[in-house]
């Protein structure tokens, strides 16, 4: 089936008169007729395959498993003011980036496979091709009603086999969940509460995150303490090209 | 300055920033340093989710002034800005100094998360940004940036900028309409999210000079408690904005 879909691929991209290229009239019935969702996803474009290290630099904040998502320049996973997609919600409630992730192709995302501790590092391999040149990475802090850190259209073009890139990631409020701190509405460790809920009874738009509060900041029906605070940046993240 | 967090947080903008501002180094030198008039649009992003900014006083400006300057008393035009939102001391001031700016371009508060835009402001001979806009619901809190050298090479720049404390007033967190100079209390709260009677936080602005800011405290009652705001809603981490600026 790959030699195939190579083959196919390859000889479609020759830049010739469509009469003249020999085997067209093969790969067009291979292409109606066995293979026409690998004709749209290309395979002939160069691929590329980064590491990418993050570093979890808060106290007592776990991280969810870090997803990652290779894209073009015009996709942007969430903006300042603007409402959360169902997949941001899923990781800023829950940790559970699965419907993130659903939405993008197997070739160009991947998630860590588990919980990264406060002072923990976590690597996780991604591939891509050359057409997706920028990075996506976000990941929730599991002590919380719905923040997540993360950065999206992180631009990697330019980057050689062996270059390294650094980001800090700040800390986002999801805004699709109160930050009440209560019993049973955080999914953590702290709390051992809901995650994920579809109502969304806060401000509905991302913004950088107000910190939480804690029972010993005043606040004595919240379940978290101080030290589940936080500040920014929360974590480093390292971006390695390795092929 | 202000802008020194850019270098933690965002990278991939701060790595095209230091390129520009590296060029931009280079083409000084070898033209010597007269501010032409350049075209600039501004953006600004109220990246918070709580609080609301006062209208906005962007201007080009010589380098021999400057709005503020943090570790210095403020002025008196800062001091009515930071308790009160009122810019017009301050647009005085930027005029006297033959400075462009641009006064109120959201057109009332800017909400949180809410971008502005302005196209086309001409700097004439200035080659200084500032910005400064109150926030509230707070004592004496601004976001503010400071004498940004303007680039001479065309393209974009992002810029992150912090929350001030002007040093002028106790942070109280009472909301009591005080919004004229010297007079204590918060003007207003904006988002009508926060509690009445409170006992007050503070009497004391242990730092009198413009710092940054330690961030609203907050409480969880209603009614009465030490501070009128609300501590889910009304508190932040810095940064408080978004500038990007595209130098045409």
């Amino acid at each position: 089936m790959n030699g195939v879909r190579n083959f196919l691929n390859r000889t479609t991209n020759i830049k010739k008169p469509v009469s003249q290229r020999k085997g067209f009239r093969l790969v067009a019935i291979l292409c109606a007729s066995l293979l026409l969702a690998a004709c749209s996803d290309d395979d002939s474009v160069a691929k590329v395959a980064y590491e990418v290290e993050v570093v979890n630099l808060t106290h007592d904040q776990p991280f969810s498993p870090l997803a990652l998502r290779a894209h073009n320049a015009a996709f942007e996973a969430w903006k300042v003011g603007e409402s959360a997609s169902l997949g941001i919600e899923y990781i800023a409630e829950a940790g559970d980036n699965s419907v993130f992730l659903q939405t993008a192709s197997s070739k160009n995302s991947a998630t860590g496979t588990g919980i990264i501790g406060p002072g923990e590092t976590s690597v996780v391999d991604l591939n891509s091709k050359v057409t997706d040149l920028y990075l996506t990475a976000v990941t929730m802090l599991v002590n919380t009603n719905d923040a997540f850190a993360g950065i999206t259209g992180l631009d990697l073009n330019g980057m050689r086999i062996g270059d390294e890139k650094v980001v800090y990631l700040p800390v986002y409020d999801a805004g699709t969940e109160a930050n009440s701190e209560l019993a049973g509405t955080i999914p953590g460790p702290a709390d051992g509460g809901a995650g994920f809920d579809a109502e969304r009874d806060d401000v509905d738009f991302v913004a950088m995150h107000p910190g939480v509060v804690s029972r010993d900041d005043g606040y004595t029906e919240s379940v978290l303490e101080g030290s589940h605070k936080f500040d920014g940046p929360a974590a480093k993240l390292t971006v390695k090209r390795i092929n | 300055m202000t802008l020194q967090r850019t270098g933690n947080t965002f990278s991939r903008i701060n790595l095209s920033m230091h390129s520009k501002l590296a060029a931009c180094v280079t083409l000084v030198a070898a033209m010597s340093s007269s501010a032409m008039a350049e075209v600039l649009d501004i953006e600004v992003t109220n990246l918070t989710q709580g609080i609301y900014f006062t209208p906005l006083l962007v201007t080009a400006h010589p380098d021999t002034a400057d709005l503020f300057s943090v570790g210095d008393t403020a002025s008196s035009e800062i001091q009515a800005m930071a308790e009160g939102g009122d810019i017009s001391g301050l647009a005085m001031l930027a005029d006297n100094l033959g400075a462009q700016t641009l006064e109120n371009p959201a057109a009332g508060l800017l909400a949180p998360g809410n971008t502005t835009m302005i196209s086309d402001m001409s700097t004439g001979e200035n080659d200084r940004l500032s910005i400064v806009a109150m926030l509230l619901p707070t004592n004496d809190g601004f976001v503010g940036l400071d004498s940004w050298k303007i680039p001479d090479t065309a393209g974009t720049y992002t810029l992150y900028l912090n929350a001030y404390d002007a040093g002028t007033e106790a942070n109280d967190e009472i909301i009591n309409g005080g919004g004229a100079p010297g007079v204590q209390g918060i003007p207003a709260n904006p988002g009508e999210n926060g509690g009445t009677n409170a006992s007050g936080v503070t009497s004391i602005e242990a730092n009198q000079m413009i710092h940054v800011h330690r961030g609203n405290i907050g409480d969880t009652e209603v009614a009465g408690g030490i501070s009128d705001l609300d501590s889910r809603i009304h508190r932040w981490l810095n940064p408080v904005a978004k500038v990007t600026v595209t130098v045409k």
